[in-house]
């Protein structure tokens, strides 16, 4: 059992790096609607994934780049049509992996626990590509920090210093891709967006600057994590609504501090 | 020598044309308003000047190249009102946001020195640690107008400067850009930029009306009188 926690708490760490970048930066973007589509899309991927048998972090990995890509394209090209588009894309993601299932033989039960998610079932080898995945985003965020602030500020700007905002923008989105991917087992492909969100949210409340409220988002995040996988053993619940209802009666409390 | 020429500039935007035949030239360091009803087309006419739009017939240069290849020397000033307040972001941090460029990922120490320079020549020096969220309109748009100063450009454009501000920032704002010594485009529906020492005003509604400054001493100049114009400018300035 307490394998199962340690090896929980290491994920709860390796997630809260991705989480305090990547959920940052889709809260100043104001791309929640987004990140949710390539979520709740990405089934679509594991649907495939189970369908062939082939490795679901590869076949999710390359599923959801591919939406994020073409999420880019519809909120670039069309922009005042992207709520509706992004919806389509949500739904259509969805309906994809729930065809795949049902041609799959057996009972999938692989498939749910991707939607609702636990931490506790996280293996070795997610780790491992959770850590692949926090290298690139620390990565990028080293290199890219002052290009993705001054494109979640001013992206017209951007262009003007003649920067490539969209190649940006896609970029962004793929790396949300990754981000998602690594957490659907752990979180839940339904309970993604409010652990993305939460610590971020609450953040920004208290910082100045990006860089600290990426870093105050990210410590957020794994004492969610942690907290509510401590608390989800010693009461016999399920750890992942745990970890979200923590997080979001810290944001409830949060809202109380005067700006 | 020629800053900006603008020879027989069409635009059309779903199969309706939003610009006919514009034609201009503004010369290097003189100060251009661009005027006009909303929906007239001076806001696009702006986008086709930065190069963010391409024109469907016609020709634009800057400096004798196209808008999008001669991006380096121009500086942009955008509405204050676009953005969002709740970025966790310091004024700082905005200004220094003019000296990126293609192929730059840090900043160096010169870009710091560049935007506490720029800082101080605005008199906004003292706001360099605060967030966004925590000026006032004015102030806003002074810290716009310092990240487009700050990457030192040879002409400076910008969107409705004083929109949502209040008279005093409105003053001071038009002081400031008066005085600059580059190459200046305003375009504004605020018909005080019209009192002010500019050389040349475009007014814009589909087509282009041009009268050459300075000053706007329209009595005497009974075509641009003539033309469409503002209740304002008739009764204030044309003596109408």
């Amino acid at each position: 059992m307490w394998d199962l926690i340690n090896t929980s708490i290491y994920a709860s760490f390796l997630l809260s790096i991705a989480i305090g970048v990547i959920g940052s930066l889709i809260v100043i973007n104001k791309t929640t609607a987004i990140t949710g589509s390539i979520a709740h899309g990405s089934f679509g991927g594991i649907g495939f994934a189970l369908y062939l048998g082939s490795s679901v972090i590869l076949t999710t990995s390359l599923f959801t780049a591919l939406l994020a890509v073409i999420l880019a394209f519809i909120t670039i090209r069309f922009p005042h049509r992207q709520d509706s588009l992004i919806g389509v894309i949500w739904a259509v993601g969805m309906s994809i992996g729930i065809i795949f299932l049902s041609l799959t033989p057996g009972y999938q039960s692989d498939a749910i626990s991707y939607l609702f998610g636990n931490i506790l079932l996280v293996e070795n080898r997610d780790l491992i590509f959770m850590g692949i995945i926090d290298l690139v985003i620390l990565i990028s965020i080293i290199f890219l920090y002052h290009r993705f602030l001054a494109m979640s500020y001013d992206r017209e700007f951007l262009k003007l210093r003649g920067i490539n905002a969209d190649l940006l923008y896609t970029y962004f989105l793929i790396l949300t891709s990754l981000t998602i991917v690594m957490s659907v087992r752990a979180i839940g492909i339904i309970l993604i967006l409010a652990l993305f969100t939460i610590p971020a949210l609450i953040a920004e409340k208290f910082t100045k600057k990006f860089f600290t409220m990426m870093i105050l988002s990210g410590v957020l995040g794994f004492v969610f994590m942690a907290g509510g996988i401590i608390i989800s053993f010693y009461y016999n619940i399920s750890p992942t609504p745990t970890i979200v209802i923590m997080a979001a009666v810290t944001l409830l409390l949060s809202l109380f501090k005067k700006s | 020598m020629k800053a900006v020429e603008v020879k027989n500039l069409y635009f059309k935007y779903e199969n309706e044309w939003v610009l006919e035949d514009i034609n201009f030239e503004l010369e290097d360091k003189k100060f251009m308003a661009i005027i006009g009803p909303n929906g007239g087309g001076k806001t696009t006419l702006l986008k086709l000047l930065l190069g963010f739009l391409t024109p469907t017939k016609g020709e634009i240069k800057i400096y004798n190249k196209p808008p999008k290849e001669n991006r380096e020397i121009i500086g942009y000033v955008p509405q204050h009102t676009n953005f969002s307040l709740d970025l966790p972001i310091t004024v700082f941090d905005i200004v220094l946001q003019g000296r990126l460029k293609k192929g730059k990922f840090f900043y160096s120490q010169e870009d710091k020195e560049k935007a506490k320079e720029t800082l101080k020549s605005l008199n906004i020096y003292e706001l360099k640690d605060k967030k966004i969220k925590n000026l006032s309109g004015g102030q806003r748009q002074k810290v716009l107008i310092a990240r487009a100063l700050v990457s030192e450009p040879k002409i400076l454009m910008m969107d409705e400067p004083t929109s949502a501000i209040d008279p005093r920032g409105q003053k001071e704002i038009l002081d400031m850009i008066e005085n600059f010594n580059i190459t200046r485009i305003v375009v504004s529906h605020d018909i005080k930029i019209l009192l002010r020492n500019v050389d040349k005003i475009a007014y814009i509604h589909k087509k282009a009306v041009i009268h050459e400054g300075p000053k706007l001493n329209i009595p005497k100049d009974k075509h641009f009188c003539e033309v469409e114009l503002i209740e304002f400018l008739k009764d204030e300035a044309c003596g109408i």
